[in-house]
């Protein structure tokens, strides 16, 4: 017979047995039985300053390593502070399981001192979730939190324990083999999805590789690698998939999308044939859905059986997993190939002169002041492609999309579905604990910035050297720049004066790190090369940037990508392209 | 528009119809009737769906429903190869007995309960005998009714609890979807 410890104690067994090896939380009264074992597991407990913290920290571990990130909080407060974090993983589909303490088993439904019904609150936000009110059920809650967590299309998984099932005697048991009858992810296509999508790129002159986020969550960036090239199409990657396949590469047309590049935006639109892999045709990617990409038949593969045919109808739906989905899909298209092979010469002509004619881009502020495309075109060149860049939300997410120039996966980190200002902080955080090797740079905004940045008191106490480059524009730079284009430059409430409060680099010092300030374009080499320079405590640098930078290009939001703009006012110049 | 009936077996445990309720507030997909109740299995409860949607929201609502973990099959359940059945209970004014009694009788309804001033009538039957009865009734004063929501079963030795072993929980019967179905 097994010996008798506390649920607790079988919760902390449990989540080593996971293979669990970092965990971000807060203690509370609820939660507070599972803390005395944790103090004793090797498991490194990292004690954070908010609970939202804890969510986006487990979450910038997961995106960064692949691993399942995990966060434990109490009950009430603690579990609700978690939920903008679970409803952004569930969005990005991240491999997250989140513990919270809940109110004894008899106290559930009174009111009780911080009583929250997560479970109820999390049901939408979560792949799935647990209320566990018997401690001989925690290890097999927690396996298969773990396994539906990180299979199939990855999401985050909420196990709520109540305090007494953590209290109470029982023996530890995990569970070998997990089955579940209603949780049985197709990874291996079917043949003959594949033949379909095969028979249809061979058919295909203007096709495009459409690549989602799923590419790396399957890990599939070298396959995906091996059937570009064997196409030969230009390749867009989504905000989800940026660093999916090189920038550098000849094929790759950019970001697709409401800030997209004019070749991407155009190439979707233009084609005959998409080649869907991991993508599920958001609407800042798709623009207004009834004048999408025309003339295109659709490829879309995707492990979600429920995105096939969502937004888009699908000639040839292939379900699985990416991996096996691309690697099946290589042999069949060599096979299709020998038999004809389509010209893609005059596609890559008109694809090549939009590149050429429409290239990213920005003006230097006649101001005189810092542009805020060149300071983080900068971080990226010196930092290299290495280095792991999170971002915030809002304008500095879509140049640090445009402008760092991606070579790698999981080297792009944002809150791409969700739309999460305060992500950057925290994710980087949890980033840098699963990559302590390499450089993390969060790239954030100042309206970003003020709301998780608590979290670098957690970063400094904790030995986490993450660098944050705040792009102060002084406002909520998205919303003034709609403001401008949509409200006549009536900028309601869209200030935030943090040129003038808060000073970042004296709250930087006072959260034990190193703050530095960059206001002259002269001058953003230097600092940024001084802040690569410290590694063994955070670096935040106040960039004073230019307030009225515009993101370009831009679909505007239920526009047409048909009409996308280049500059103010400004479309491409279609007549001259051959299209 | 056009009315489905969607079978779909889920596990017997608690949330499990918050969660199948939350999704379709949340996508915003109609429930016409929603029945659910135990099944011959005890680990297993079935629930009954009728909704109202056209083309490829069927397949929308049916792949949502079936990725949730604790649904393990599900299947549309057409009226041609289904036994579809409502239960209506209703309280008629007892004022003309004998003209009630007779509509009870011409519908193979019964009479479960009266007093000197209601009869309560039972009548198990498909929707559109249900309608018809009330129809037939109501010029008699109902002073309340209570339905069951619709229930269906496959015709035959067809079991949808067959699938739940198989890999494949889900089913349609025949290609919903097509492409004028969808704005583009």
């Amino acid at each position: 017979m097994s010996k008798e410890m506390t649920g607790a104690a079988s919760l902390v067994k449990s989540l080593e047995a996971a293979g669990v090896d970092v965990m971000f939380g807060i203690p509370g009264g609820a939660i507070l039985p599972a803390y005395d074992p944790i103090f004793d597991s090797k498991i490194r407990h990292i004690l954070v300053r908010h609970e939202q913290g804890a969510g986006h920290a487990a979450t910038g571990y997961a995106q960064a390593t692949g691993r399942t990130g995990v966060c434990i909080v109490t009950s009430g407060p603690g579990a609700t502070n978690l939920v903008t974090a679970l409803a952004d993983a569930q969005m990005d589909s991240v491999p997250l399981v989140a513990i919270t303490g809940q109110v004894p088993s008899a106290a559930i439904g009174t009111d009780a001192f911080q009583e929250a019904d997560i479970r109820g609150i999390t049901m939408p936000i979560t792949k799935h979730n647990y209320l566990i009110t018997d401690p001989d059920d925690i290890p097999r809650a927690i396996a298969e939190a773990f396994h539906i967590a990180s299979t199939g299309r990855p999401g985050p998984v909420l196990v709520d324990i109540a305090k007494d099932a953590l209290q109470k005697m029982t023996t530890f048991k995990y569970p070998t083999k997990i089955q579940l009858a209603g949780y049985k992810p197709q990874v291996e296509p079917e043949d003959e999805a594949i033949r379909d999508a095969a028979a249809l790129i061979a058919k295909s002159s203007k096709p495009v590789l459409f690549v989602g986020g799923g590419v790396i969550k399957a890990n599939a960036h070298k396959e995906l690698m091996r059937l570009a090239e064997l196409i030969g199409a230009p390749v867009v990657t989504t905000l989800m998939a940026r660093g999916a396949f090189p920038d550098s590469h000849p094929q790759h047309l950019g970001m697709p999308g409401m800030h997209g590049t004019v070749a991407a935006v155009t190439a979707l639109q233009k084609a005959d044939l998409l080649i869907t892999l991991g993508a599920r045709f958001d609407d800042r990617v798709t623009g207004k859905l009834s004048s999408f990409a025309v003339n295109a038949k659709v490829i879309h593969a995707d492990i979600d059986p429920a995105e096939i045919g969502k937004n888009r109808y699908a000639d040839v739906a292939v379900i699985g997993d990416l991996m096996y989905t691309i690697k099946a899909l290589i042999p069949a298209v060599q096979a299709e190939f020998k038999k004809s092979k389509p010209d893609l010469t005059a596609w890559w002509r008109q694809m090549s002169s939009l590149r050429e004619t429409y290239p990213l881009g920005y003006t230097t502020p006649e101001d005189g002041s810092l542009s805020p495309q060149y300071v983080i075109e900068r971080i990226g060149a010196i930092a290299g492609p290495d280095s792991i860049y999170v971002a915030g939300v809002g304008q500095h997410q879509m140049w640090a999309s445009q402008f760092v120039k991606y070579e790698n996966p999981r080297t792009w980190l944002n809150s791409g579905g969700l739309g999460t200002m305060g992500y950057a902080v925290p994710a980087a955080m949890g980033a840098k604990v699963g990559m302590p090797d390499t450089t993390v740079w969060a790239i954030d905004g100042d309206g970003c910035f003020q709301m998780t940045n608590q979290e670098l008191v957690t970063c400094a106490l904790n030995n986490i050297p993450i660098k944050v480059a705040i792009i102060n524009n002084e406002s909520l730079g998205m919303v003034r720049q709609w403001q401008t284009m949509f409200y006549e430059s009536r900028y309601s409430n869209t200030s935030l004066q943090s040129k003038f409060i808060p000073d970042f680099v004296k709250l930087a010092d006072a959260m034990g790190c190193v703050g530095l300030r960059c206001e002259r374009a002269e001058d953003v080499d230097a600092v940024i090369k001084e802040a690569m320079a410290i590694n063994d405590q955070p670096v935040v640098v106040d960039f004073r940037v230019f307030k009225d930078a515009m993101v370009w290009p831009m679909v505007a939001a239920g526009a047409s990508n048909d009409d996308i703009m280049i500059a103010r006012g400004l479309a491409p110049d279609w007549d001259s392209q051959e299209l | 528009m056009s009315k489905h009936t969607l079978a779909v077996l889920v596990e017997n445990s608690p949330g499990v119809l918050a969660r199948v309720a939350s999704l379709f507030s949340r996508r915003a997909y109609n429930i016409d009737s929603l029945a659910v109740g135990p099944t011959e299995n005890p680990d297993l409860s079935r629930m009954t769906i009728v909704l109202n949607v056209e083309g490829h929201v069927l397949d929308q609502v049916m792949a949502q429903v079936y990725k949730l973990v604790n649904v393990i099959a599900i299947s549309e359940m057409p009226v041609a190869s289904t036994v579809h059945r409502e239960l209506l209970l209703v309280k008629v004014a007892a004022t003309k007995m004998d003209e009630v009694l007779a509509i009870v009788a011409r519908f193979d309804a019964k009479v479960v309960d009266e007093d000197e001033e209601a009869l309560t009538i039972e009548c198990t039957a498909e929707s559109v005998h249900i309608e018809a009865l009330l129809r037939d009734l109501t010029p008699f004063g109902i002073k309340e009714l209570v339905q069951s929501g619709l229930v269906a079963l496959e015709r035959g030795t067809a079991a949808l609890s067959d699938r739940t072993l198989s890999a494949q929980g889900i089913s349609t019967l025949h290609e919903i979807s097509t492409q004028a179905d969808y704005q583009n």
